[in-house]
């Protein structure tokens, strides 16, 4: 999801803080996402709409990862941004910090089936300071053309460098990886976590790992998974699955996503602390997540949406012919071998574990 | 006349040097001076400001975080900046019992007292934290404990024993104890793959966690490679820009400053599409049928990669000092020698070589500096084993956000700078450096 | 020391020489010079005439474009500097920062593997020659230039060279100093009995210091003779002009018969004259005259001397001579040299006096 370089933030940053300094007389709110084709997705499903609606401007700003920044600027006491879009563990660790606005659930819409909007989102996906509003995976894909006779279908196969040649493309830390690299030991998905509290699990899960580690090229951003498969530096990769389908179908790259061993996790809004604009902000919220919406953005990527009720009303991709529901980590196909990324265990062990990592690499 | 110059040599009376109207010599002179030495003072007053806020607070600043983290003892609210105590009545009941002793009711009742004000000012993320830092795997433990402290009862012992049972373990009291001053070597243990154990005593932390003393080490023996590297491919350019015609060498001088002219990004990026296994190099190598197809040669993602990449990148930092020091070194001494009767390479070594070496003192430092401290490219083309102390310190800075300790490992490099800085100094002499 | 007269075998040799740097123009144009064991060679021309450029042939830093250069009867168009065994004296003096003199020194005597013994000795030895004995222990940049020349100086004879070039060695240092290292360079060059090719610019020094001199101009030697034959007898009118202080006067030649031209003035005075490159009446010469053989008592003048009208523009007083600036046959800047005596009238400007000169100090050059 980390595509736009700092200098773009930076441009973006200022302009919006200009914007800022008019915000209390026009309505206007300034919203804070990651770019690239998932802002865009964000633009026309939820700010559009918004300020048709309401007549309150929305101005978008970018950046590597929106926490970041708004760490920064709470810490400072110098607050620009409205509302932010974060990863779900960031959300939970900015609101232990104190920094992010408590959010009442009673402003959430009911479900456009009827059903109680606290029953409508998945399990999980509203917390004290955070509305999910995607579900994102992450999987693997591999490029067709270099396995034409017997095409990887498993994870174990991505972790099975004998039977399907190739280099392999991971993340650079060890969230997923350890995962993925149980569940490719033959750990079920609902035992993935329990093993992993373990000294033992980590050993094997490290032990997994180590069996592709010379043939692993390793990426930062989200940006890069594609463009390795691309240019031929590797054979298979995980990557955030939006970024896969974004290769597939608008660019038409020969990229098959297997969402077998997927990772999946939320994405959504949060108000910062001290928020210049919190009625509006909380509009927009409100106004965001409603069913139609979440269902709306699915048009446009392949996140799948947070709230049940949306999923039936998930349709074409905006080019009008693709159907979406086998691109959604959500879908039912999808979910066989899936694991939903515990965010608790990683708000404790995340320093741990990378530590081990990190040296794990250097070796 | 003779008086005088002994006078003036021993300084034994300077009272007796005096003006024409009668005021001692060296008084005159002072006042006479400090006029001057104001002005000059008022003058570079702007530049010295400016040299401690941007360069000076910072570093002081991050010499401070490297031995002081707060986490467990003061919170600061964001939203109105209001600093509270926390944690006051555990601390004490640490003040009271010595090291080692087992934790009692009055321990945990302390703990609870400090965990209702946890919860009211939503301070346990933090504190978790700064406990996380040094006992993995205790972040939850604060947060779950504080969201339910409020419905604790006396005794308190079995309630917290109830929420979890790392409660009574003596390693999560230890590090609390650890953490009840701010002030701590902790992140400088951390660094050098050091740790505490439950007593308290330094120990080294387990073999598949050593991590940072490997990459201070590989840090400096790549950075001296690269430094090297640079010498090798900067001296006969920047030789050739000192002694080649002025059309010829300004036309080269371009080609030296042309990447400076272009995004240490795109720079970087060249080198991918150079390297990679899909890319220029390998193609053309098997093109030529010099390597087969599936044996194309690995040059990216890892050190290799990183050292051809910051060569190339710091090649231009070698090759200026070194061409300014060329410049000036006349080819008269290169034809003295010679008709002195030393052969050219023997006029090299011993009569041109040795007048660049400032030149190449300035360029290794300068070049030395900059590779260690260097970031993106080793990011970008390094790989798992390209990588450099930057890169970690990068990481705790933005994903891990242990500030303290990325402060901790930049403060050891700053120190193994300086360090080389005084052996350069002692060794070469600084006011040999020549920068340009 | 004597010039090498024919016969006696030449040191260095210049046969047919030629120089181009850019393929274009001549820098050196066709060097005919043979210098003598021993003698004291001086290169002199105006900046730009090639003086440096014959110099570096020698040494070895350049190439000839076309002819030979001979050391001691060998070829050494193709030896490269270092195997020339030829001792040099740059004009920046070109001591080594980096090394103290002792080493600076001790260097020529290094390459050549001599032992640390024997080296010590020999570069005791010339630093006392040149009288900076106790000053092996310092840098250069510790020395004032006087000093750094005679090290220069030291360190080109350490090693004992037969040849020894320097190219304006004096050129960055103060007159009186220059005046006393002229003497002493020419000193040890005698002592030593080695052979100097010496480059300058400045007349004085060439004159002084010289057996002979070659007056360079456009890459070519004008003249090449020994100093008193030089500024007595210049044989054409680049070099009268150049050496010493010189008046000209212009006019077409009478009659040439006997050894005496006559020539007829631009201002129609006539006067007689030795002919040195005029060969035929109707010819235009520049007639050279040298100030100090200008008399401007006419009565103190010989019967066969020749006398002009001449009015007093300035006086000029200037300790042991007068100095006289006349109207003389038309032109401003005629100079008469006097010497100060008690007998000498001090002339007044706006004054008309006869000037006289014995003919044969009177010499019709070419135009
Ligand atoms: N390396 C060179 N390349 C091209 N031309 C040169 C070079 N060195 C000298 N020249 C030219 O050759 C001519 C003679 O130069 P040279 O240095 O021999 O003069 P010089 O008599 O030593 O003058 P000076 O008294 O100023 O030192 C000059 O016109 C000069 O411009
Ligand atoms: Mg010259």
């Amino acid at each position: 999801m980390k595509t736009r370089s700092i200098l773009l933030a930076t441009v973006f940053g200022t302009a919006a803080t200009m914007a800022f300094a008019d915000a209390h007389t026009a309505k206007e709110i300034t919203v804070m996402s990651w770019g690239g084709a998932y802002s865009k997705s964000q633009l026309e499903a939820y700010e559009k709409p918004f300020a048709e609606k309401t007549g309150i401007k929305v101005n978008s700003v970018v950046a590597d990862n929106p926490a970041t920044p708004i760490k920064a600027q709470v810490e400072a006491g110098n607050v620009t941004i409205d509302v932010v879009d974060v990863e779900y563990a960031d959300a939970l660790r900015l609101c232990d910090d104190g920094l992010l606005e408590i959010l009442d659930p009673a402003i959430l819409a009911d479900g456009a089936d009827g059903s109680a909007a606290m029953d409508d989102f998945l399990p999980g996906a509203v917390t004290d300071c955070f509305v999910a509003t995607i579900v994102f995976s992450t999987m693997y894909a591999f490029d067709e053309t270099k396995f034409p006779e017997n095409p990887p279908s498993k994870i174990e196969d991505f972790f099975d460098v004998a039977g399907f040649p190739g280099k392999r493309g991971m993340r650079k830390t060890a969230k997923v990886n350890l995962e993925m690299a149980l569940m490719a030991d033959g750990v079920a998905p609902d035992e993935v976590y329990d093993i992993l509290e373990t000294d033992e699990g980590v050993d094997r899960a490290f032990a997994k790992l180590e069996t592709i580690k010379n043939d692993v090229v390793w990426w930062e951003a989200g940006a890069q998974p594609p463009q390795l498969l691309a240019d031929g530096e590797v054979a298979m990769t995980t990557a955030y699955n939006g970024r896969i389908f974004g290769a597939t179908v608008s660019e038409g790259k020969p990229f098959k996503s297997i969402f077998d061993g997927q990772v999946y996790e939320y994405d959504g809004y949060a108000i910062p602390k001290g928020a210049p604009n919190l009625e509006a902000a909380l509009e927009f919220v409100t106004f965001s997540t409603q069913t139609q919406q979440l269902a709306d953005q699915a048009k446009y990527i392949s996140y799948g949406p947070a709230r049940k009720s949306s999923g039936p009303l998930v349709g074409l991709f905006e080019d009008g012919k693709t159907e979406m529901g086998p691109f959604m980590p959500t879908a039912e196909a999808n979910l066989v071998k899936a694991l939903p990324s515990n965010t608790e265990f990683w708000a404790d062990r995340n320093t741990d574990l990378n530590e081990r990592f990190n040296a794990w690499l250097a070796q | 006349m003779a008086d005088l110059t002994a006078d003036i040599a021993t300084g034994s009376a300077p009272g007796r040097l005096t003006t024409a109207d009668g005021k001692p010599l060296k008084a005159a002179l002072a006042a006479a001076e400090s006029h001057a030495r104001r002005r000059a003072f008022f003058l570079v007053l702007p530049l010295l400001l400016f040299v401690l806020i941007t360069f000076i607070f910072p570093i002081v600043q991050m010499l401070h975080q490297s031995i002081y983290n707060p986490g467990f003892t003061l919170h600061r609210d964001v939203g109105t900046g209001v600093k509270t105590p926390i944690m006051i009545n555990v601390r004490n009941w640490f003040d009271e019992n010595e090291r080692g002793s087992d934790p009692d009711e009055s321990a945990y009742a302390a703990l609870h007292k400090d965990f209702l004000l946890l919860d009211e000012l939503r301070a346990a993320g933090s504190v978790g934290t700064r406990i996380n830092y040094d006992m993995s795997g205790t972040r939850s433990l604060f947060t779950k404990t504080a969201r339910r402290a409020d419905k604790l009862t006396p005794p308190f012992q079995e309630g917290f024993l109830a929420i979890d049972k790392d409660w009574s373990d003596p390693e999560v009291w230890a590090v609390m104890r650890g953490a009840s001053s701010a002030y701590t070597a902790n992140f400088y243990l951390a660094a050098v793959d050091l740790t505490r154990d439950v007593k308290g005593d330094v120990v080294s932390v387990d073999d598949n966690r050593a991590l940072y003393v490997k990459l201070f080490g590989r840090t400096l023996f790549l950075s001296l490679l690269i430094t090297f590297l640079t010498f090798i491919l900067a001296f006969p350019v920047a030789h050739l820009l000192a002694t080649l015609p002025l059309r010829y060498s300004n036309l080269l001088m371009i080609f030296v400053l042309l990447p400076f002219w272009t995004s240490l990004l795109v720079r970087t990026t060249s080198w991918m599409v150079l390297l990679q296994s899909q890319g220029v190099i390998n193609d053309a190598l098997v093109a030529g049928s010099l390597i087969e197809d599936e044996s194309r040669i690995q040059m990216m993602y890892n050190q290799t990669g990183t050292v051809i990449a910051m060569t190339h990148i710091l090649l231009p930092f070698m090759i200026l000092p070194l061409y300014s020091v060329m410049r000036t070194i006349k080819p008269v001494y290169v034809r003295a020698a010679r008709s002195l009767g030393a052969t050219s390479w023997t006029a090299f070594r011993r009569i041109y070589f040795p007048q660049t070496v400032p030149g190449i003192g300035a360029g290794a430092l300068l070049v030395f500096i900059l590779a260690v401290g260097y970031y993106i490219t080793p990011a970008l083309v390094g790989g798992a084993d390209g990588q450099l102390i930057s890169n970690l310190i990068a990481f705790h800075m933005t994903n891990s956000l242990n500030w303290s300790l990325a402060a901790a490992l930049a403060s050891l490099l700053l120190v193994g700078i300086l360090i080389l800085y005084w052996l350069y100094d002692r060794l070469i002499g600084i006011d040999n450096l020549k920068l340009g | 020391m004597v010039v090498s007269a024919a016969g006696e075998r030449a040191f260095v040799e210049y046969d047919h020489v030629q120089k181009s740097y850019d393929g274009e123009t001549l820098v050196v144009k066709d060097l005919n010079l043979s210098i003598g064991k021993g003698e004291f060679l001086t290169m002199l021309g105006p900046s730009g005439s090639g003086k440096t450029t014959c110099l570096m042939m020698l040494a070895g830093f350049e190439t000839a474009t076309h002819g030979e250069i001979r050391l001691d009867g060998r070829e050494i168009n193709n030896i490269p500097p270092h195997k020339r065994g030829i001792g040099m004296v740059f004009q920046n003096y070109a001591l080594f920062p980096h090394m103290t003199i002792a080493e600076n020194l001790a260097f020529p005597l290094e390459v050549r593997k001599m032992d640390k013994t024997e080296r010590e000795t020999k570069v005791q030895r010339a630093l006392d020659m040149v009288e900076m004995g106790s000053f092996g222990g310092r840098r250069p940049s510790q020395l004032s230039g006087g000093q750094q020349q005679r090290v220069a100086l030291a360190r080109a004879l350490v090693f004992e060279p037969s040849l020894v070039l320097m190219d304006e060695p004096l050129g960055a240092l103060d007159k009186q100093l220059r005046e006393t290292m002229q003497f002493e360079i020419k000193h040890i060059a005698d002592n030593l009995g080695i052979t100097v090719v010496y480059v300058t610019h400045d007349q004085t020094e060439a004159l002084t210091m010289s057996d002979r001199v070659a007056v360079f101009e456009d890459g070519r030697i004008q003249q090449l003779a020994a100093p008193d034959e030089l500024y007595e007898q210049p044989c054409n009118s680049f070099v009268a002009q150049f050496i010493g202080e010189n008046n000209t006067l212009e006019g077409v030649v009478e009659s040439i018969h006997g050894g005496v031209a006559l020539v007829k003035l631009d201002s129609g005075d006539l006067i007689d004259t030795v002919p040195v490159n005029v060969n035929r009446a109707g010819e235009r010469t520049r007639v050279s005259i040298r100030p100090e053989r200008v008399e401007t008592d006419a009565t103190r003048l010989g019967p066969d001397a020749h006398t002009l009208k001449a009015e007093v523009l300035e006086f000029i007083y200037m300790g042991d001579t007068f100095r006289t600036r006349l109207r003389v046959a038309g032109t401003d800047d005629f100079i008469v040299k006097t010497r100060n005596a008690p007998d000498r009238a001090r002339l007044q400007p706006g004054q008309t006096i006869d000037i006289g000169w014995m003919p044969e100090d009177c010499r019709a050059l070419d135009a």
